[in-house]
């Protein structure tokens, strides 16, 4: 069964239709980076997958539920979907393990020693563990995107959305949240990763999307998308990044 | 190790503060103040009906013979207003919330609590307690109280409310939709979110302009005096007519400084504080 399949999804902000009828299927375990150019929707599209945009048209499933039915509840869906945002989003007025404890504890309703011993675990897999009780704002921009991860993991999802992860990040920064994901990856954590780090997308992903005027115009293994682009403007969109020193 | 003291002086007054520039600065504002009040004090005391004010508003024997019976009536403007003060906090918490609630469904609920802070805060507030105080009982339902405190309170607990709950509001709308969005998407419920993640950001932000609403609180406990209880300021009007000498209203505001000056630094203090923690974190 596929983890997440999306079928015609359209989704417009007024008059500016920002996604023009999506497909989409990833498979359990498999890793899509989403690339395309500012504006293009990529962010749209992944708040639309955890349903934080409302949609206009088409269906999403998430292991075989179609979550954009009538009636769906949408926090139990939530907690099956992590979502990473670009700016981290942490709880400034939490610590590190009160942001993490957090969902687990009012949305799974688990006691605060088992929510505290997962996200202890789950801390310490990613070099965190002496950071427990800092506050974010104490927390250089690599370790905040770690723990706003961490928060994500601890509810255990089956598919997690990664929007652009890196972008906020300093680029001595960047490494350290892009092994984290690599080591999700090696674990089977089933992703789909809006980025502009194109090395990092040739190298982690088991298929790349490019996104273009609001659909998927293109779509491949990573080899076939950096080397041999068969569209115009995915030519185009990558020789752009090639000149601006990013491939 | 003059390094530190320099770091310190370089930092205090990029933050603007009083102590940035020493021991000179220190002298010069000792000498100005002590000149501008020697000024005031000069001409006031030398002003032709000055002897005639002393007398009847200066008077240290009636300060003395009147203070007693003020001290104590003030008990009962600080009950007045700790009671008042934990009840606004509470019911304006709320109306903040009603008004914040998205959706359709909820718009008679958020029309209602904008209805509600548009009427209060228009009507001053000693017509509400005029209204409240000798409408109220006179209606004689059983059940309902007929004591002045209660009424007095209740009267202060609406209008102040309406006051706060904005403030309340503007600090929910202080907080950056995508906090929101965070604990959504983790999974947590509306209600959730705004319990566990934009109320408490929000209400720390918003503790100085609370607390400067509550000094305004402290003093209209003082209105509470026209619908009967006697409070520190209509013990101080009983005082005067028994004497003819204005000092008790001078005993009464002293108190009513006592009281909110503290408060009104202990404010100044918080927000300078909040501003410190903001460029500190902004710097990083
Ligand atoms: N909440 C919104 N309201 C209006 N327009 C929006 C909103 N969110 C995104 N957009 C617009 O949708 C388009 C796609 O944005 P986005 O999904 O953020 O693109 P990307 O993540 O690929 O850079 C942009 O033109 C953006 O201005
Ligand atoms: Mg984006």
């Amino acid at each position: 069964m596929s983890a997440l399949t999306v079928e015609g999804l359209r989704k417009s902000f007024g008059r500016l239709e920002v996604l023009r009828g999506i497909d989409l299927e990833v498979a359990e375990h498999e890793v899509v980076c989403l690339i395309g150019a500012s504006g293009s929707g990529k962010s749209t599209f992944l708040r639309c997958v955890n349903l934080l945009e409302p949609i206009d048209a088409g269906t999403i499933v998430v292991a075989g539920e179609e979550i954009t039915a009538r009636g769906v509840d949408v926090n139990r869906v939530r907690r099956r979907i992590g979502i990473v945002f670009q700016a981290f989003n942490l709880f400034p007025h939490m610590s590190v393990l009160a942001n993490v404890t957090l969902a687990p504890r009012r949305a799974l309703r688990l006691s605060r020693a088992d929510a505290e011993g997962r996200a202890v675990e789950l801390l310490e897999r990613f070099g965190l563990a002496d950071k427990r009780d800092e506050y974010p704002d104490r927390l250089s921009g690599g370790q905040q995107q770690r723990v706003a991860i961490v928060r994500a993991l601890a509810m255990r999802p089956d598919l997690m959305l990664l929007d652009e992860v890196t972008s906020a990040l300093d680029p001595e920064l960047v490494a350290e949240v892009l092994n984290v994901i690599r080591e999700l990856a090696a674990a089977g954590m089933t992703m789909v990763i809006a980025t502009h780090e194109m090395a990092f997308a040739r190298d982690i992903a088991d298929r790349v999307c490019f996104l273009d005027e609001g659909v998927i115009l293109e779509e491949g293994s990573p080899d076939a998308i950096f080397t041999r682009p068969r569209e115009a403007r995915t030519q185009q969109f990558l020789q752009r990044i090639v000149e601006a020193g990013r491939l | 190790m003059p390094e530190p003291a320099q770091l310190g002086s370089r930092r205090s007054r990029i933050l603007g503060g009083p102590r940035s520039e020493g021991a000179r600065s220190t002298l010069i504002a000792v000498v100005s103040t002590v000149v501008f009040f020697g000024l005031v004090v000069l001409l006031v005391t030398n002003a032709p009906g000055w002897p005639e004010v002393k007398r009847s508003f200066f008077s240290g024997e009636q300060f003395r013979e009147s203070l007693p019976d003020i001290a104590s009536a003030f008990g009962l403007n600080i009950r007045l207003f700790l009671v008042a003060e934990v009840l606004i906090l509470v019911f304006a918490l709320l109306l903040a919330v009603l008004r914040s609630v998205p959706g359709p469904v909820f718009f008679p609920l958020r029309l209602l609590a904008t209805a509600y802070t548009d009427l209060f805060r228009s009507i001053p507030t000693v017509l509400v307690i005029y209204i409240l105080g000798f409408g109220a009982p006179t209606l004689q339902i059983s059940g309902l109280p007929t004591s002045p405190f209660f009424w007095g309170v209740t009267a202060l607990v609406l209008v102040y409310s309406a006051y706060v709950a904005e403030v309340y509001r503007a600090g929910i709308q202080s907080v950056h939709p995508s906090q929101e969005a965070a604990a959504r998407s983790l999974g947590l419920s509306q209600p959730q979110a705004l319990r566990f993640v934009i109320l408490p950001q929000a209400v720390r932000r918003v503790v100085p302009p609370l607390l400067n609403d509550f000094i305004g609180l402290q003093k209209d406990t003082a209105l509470v005096a026209l619908i009967g209880p006697v409070e520190a300021f209509r013990a101080s009007q009983i005082e005067v007519a028994g004497s003819f000498n204005y000092t008790p209203y001078l005993a009464t505001a002293l108190l009513f400084i006592l009281l909110t000056v503290p408060m009104a630094r202990f404010t100044d203090w918080l927000i300078a504080r909040n501003r410190r923690r903001e460029l500190a974190a902004g710097g990083r």
